[in-house]
């Protein structure tokens, strides 16, 4: 079938199935339920599991028409588990494991990650969670960090060590955990906004039975891959209208600075050219999105997405700030509270709150800095750092 | 949506880079900044009758081939690539938008088959900056007859040019003249261009006849298309030096080895280039959307034309000045390539509108207050 056959049939699916659950008389799970039942989840998925097995770009068409007909959107409330954990079961799963991917859609149960370690940021693949196998399963003990919707997660994505023998890459295994095992202690992590968007998790002698491991044992590594690509595509690709997100914002933010006579001619061409670059950023998702059309999987250009749009919103927000002018002195508040969605690109109400917010962008899912590295080694194809721990057993590797 | 250029503009693509690697070489463009109109006559007229690359966007009644302003898009980005020297820019960019965006019929008539055959090297020549303000002025005599006075300060591809049209400012608003041959009352200087592989001259205009394009005064929104036109194509070409530029710096950076390694593998040249890759490809969406847009939305030609002026002049000088810093003390030498890009991309940069100006045009299309200093 040509692109353009399969992109009218699933739109008239789409019809077919919001004429037969209209949207404002059917309970949202029930709704999302059905629609994951049809193949309309995640339509690049195979059949009976959320799809129908078409191309991957049609599925943000897919949800925009949902959101179009006024359907709740999940995309924040369970941002791991669509962006990223059902992906990766997708692709890695048993028949079994597959099955997560109904509860995770409807939104019964909100998925988290757990991956990354206060020892182990940019260097993920030197993390110290231990997996030991025994009988019918693992125990699990470590800590990680940087866990968003932790405190509401029921399932989470979790990368241990399960052979401190093997170099770093090769002795991991991934993991389904369940987040009410006895032994998780999940705890709120207090950000620069004062909130607590993130937790630690602390893994006590956590049993894992062999059957929620996702993957061969020693293929961590690999199956990690999955969600980080998908991770770098969830946070860059965004903002398919010109002048929608964070320049959107600027531009009104300055046109009310002009009102009250605190825009000057310097801070007109500041927000000319963060609205140029954001705006060519937009036309490079777009390009990039095109050429992966019919291509499953996200590939390295996703990369560049990341990098720009961490940049710039850190760049647009600030501009934000300053065009309070002593207002930017203040903010709404910093009381600690844990919200029940992720704020993502800093889609804060208070700028001042969204640019502080915005400084994790360049740090999390991949700092800029290990961007360019992938830009650098997978897109221009300029030779690796030197590693010196690459055929080192991990445990004699060292470790701060 | 895809903006991107289609297959047939690939195809396209693939015949010009082959014909500018045997004819626009690095020794051969070295060989023609010497000379001076700076360009050799025989390649121009095979660029001509073998692929028809002057009269691309020339509507087939008049020996064109009807394409469109992609497929000159995709031409001038390999021809920024190879560094051509030939009026391509004066001819294509600025003279041929110019006559098709004014539509004077009979005018058409006359210039435009010569372009497409090669026959004829145009410009568009103006006083002051900016085109759409010329100094410039034109009179009319008492038979009714158009003469020009002024100075036009730097001209792209005079100096071969057979036909200059000029902008000039009329008691009615703007006019479009033509003058061909070389009268009396025009005097071409050629100049001493930062860019060594582009022709720059002033000329000198005193009350020189001249032939209208068009009802002067009535000219200013055609010319206003025709210089956006010329902005987005000549976005392309700094869309294939910039390009050219990153593969040098990769180049360079995967060969040379210091300290034990290829420096490629440090981090502050690795991510150098890798800021380069975004920075060239942010670019080249513009110029591609730009073209794109000029074809599929003309409504928006405006808005797509100040994005493309704003960052890809910019950007090419920034990845230009990069390449220079990744290549060291061989970058700085008259024999490495890399200063005959930073001169494009800077005198480039600065023709049509600074990206300043651009990004100021874009604000007030996109409604932002203007506000005092």
């Amino acid at each position: 079938m040509s692109a353009e056959a399969e992109r009218a049939d699933v739109e008239r699916l789409v019809k077919e199935f919001l004429a037969e659950h209209p949207v404002d008389s059917t309970p949202d799970r029930e709704l999302r339920g059905a629609r994951f039942d049809a193949g309309l989840a995640f339509v690049h998925f195979d059949k009976g599991f959320g799809g129908l097995g078409v191309s991957s770009s049609l599925h943000g068409r897919v949800e925009q028409l949902f959101l179009d007909a006024g359907a709740e959107n999940w995309a924040a409330r369970n941002v791991i588990g669509l962006g990223m954990a059902a992906p990766t079961i997708h692709a890695h799963g048993t028949e079994e494991q597959k099955a997560l991917l109904r509860p995770l859609f409807t939104g019964e149960e909100i998925w988290c990650q757990l991956f990354s370690e206060p020892g182990a940021g940019s260097d993920l693949a030197s993390l110290a969670t231990r997996a030991i196998p025994e009988d019918g399963g693992y125990r699990v003990n470590g800590q990680k960090i940087w866990t968003s919707l932790g405190h509401i997660a029921r399932r989470g994505l979790l990368v241990a060590r399960t052979d401190p023998n093997l170099p770093k890459h090769r002795g991991l295994s991934y993991f389904l955990l369940d987040m009410t095992s006895p032994g998780v202690e999940v705890r709120p992590l207090r950000q620069i906004t004062g909130q607590a968007e993130f937790n630690e998790v602390y893994l006590t002698d956590v049993q894992v039975p062999e059957t929620d491991r996702l993957g061969a044992v020693g293929e961590g590594w690999r199956v990690s891959i999955t969600t980080l690509a998908n991770e770098r595509v969830a946070i860059g690709g965004r903002d398919s209208r010109r002048g929608d997100g964070a320049i959107g914002t600027a531009v009104a933010e300055f046109r009310a600075a002009a009102e009250a006579g605190r825009a000057d001619a310097a801070s007109r061409d500041r927000l000319m050219r963060l609205w140029t670059t954001a705006e060519a950023a937009r036309l490079t998702n777009m390009r990039a999105n095109a050429r992966a059309r019919g291509n499953q999987a996200p590939g390295p250009e996703g990369s560049i997405a990341k990098l720009s749009y961490a940049e710039l919103n850190k760049a647009i927000y600030e501009l934000c700030v300053d065009l309070r002018g002593i207002d930017g002195m203040l903010i709404d508040d910093y009381t600690e509270s844990s919200p029940d969605r992720s704020s993502g690109g800093g889609t804060a109400a208070d700028v001042r709150k969204a640019f502080l917010r915005s400084l994790a962008n360049s740090i999390e899912g991949g700092t800029s800095e290990i961007m360019r590295n992938i830009l650098g080694e997978r897109v221009l194809g300029l030779p690796g750092e030197p590693r010196t721990d690459r055929d080192v057993a991990w445990k004699d590797v060292p470790r701060s | 949506m895809t903006f991107t250029p289609g297959a047939e503009a690939e195809e396209l693509r693939a015949v010009v880079r082959r014909f500018l690697e045997k004819r626009s070489a690095e020794d051969e463009v070295r060989r023609l900044m010497e000379t001076d109109p700076g360009f050799e006559p025989s390649v121009w007229r095979q660029a001509a009758e073998e692929l028809g690359l002057q009269g691309l966007i020339v509507p087939e009644r008049w020996g064109g081939s009807d394409a469109s302003l992609v497929e000159a898009g995709v031409v001038f980005e390999e021809m920024g690539r190879a560094l051509f020297g030939a009026p391509f820019l004066g001819t294509v960019a600025l003279a041929t938008t110019a006559l098709l965006a004014v539509g004077d019929e009979v005018a058409n008539d006359d210039y435009l088959p010569g372009i497409a055959a090669g026959q004829t090297v145009a410009t568009v020549a103006w006083g002051g900056a900016d085109p759409l303000t010329s100094t410039v002025t034109a009179e009319q005599d008492a038979d009714g007859g158009w003469r020009l006075t002024g100075t036009a300060d730097v001209v792209v591809d005079a100096a071969a040019a057979d036909l200059l049209l000029v902008v000039a400012d009329t008691p009615d608003g703007l006019g479009l003249f033509a003058v061909t041959g070389t009268p009396d009352g025009l005097t071409r200087s050629t100049l001493t261009a930062l860019d060594p592989t582009r022709a720059l001259s002033e000329l000198q205009l005193t009350d020189l006849p001249a032939r209208a394009v068009g009802t002067p005064g009535e000219v200013a929104g055609a010319l206003a298309t025709a210089v956006d036109h010329a902005v987005l194509l000549m976005a392309c070409e700094q869309v294939g030096g910039a390009a050219r530029v990153l593969e040098i710096s990769v180049e360079y950076a995967n060969n040379r080895v210091q300290f034990g390694r290829k420096i490629g593998s440090f981090q502050a040249i690795k991510h150098r280039c890798a800021d380069m890759l975004v920075a060239v490809e942010s670019a080249r969406s513009a110029a591609y959307h730009g073209t794109w847009t000029a074809v599929h939305e003309p409504d928006e030609l405006g808005v797509a034309a100040g994005l493309a002026g704003s960052l890809c002049g910019e950007t090419y000088t920034r990845v230009a000045l990069d390449n220079i810093q990744n290549l060291g003390g061989i970058g700085f030498t008259w024999e490495h390539p890399a200063h005959l890009y930073l001169k494009r991309a800077k005198s480039t940069q600065l023709f049509l509108g600074s990206p300043a100006k651009h990004r100021s045009r874009l604000a007030n299309l996109l409604d932002i207050p203007e506000v005092g200093a």
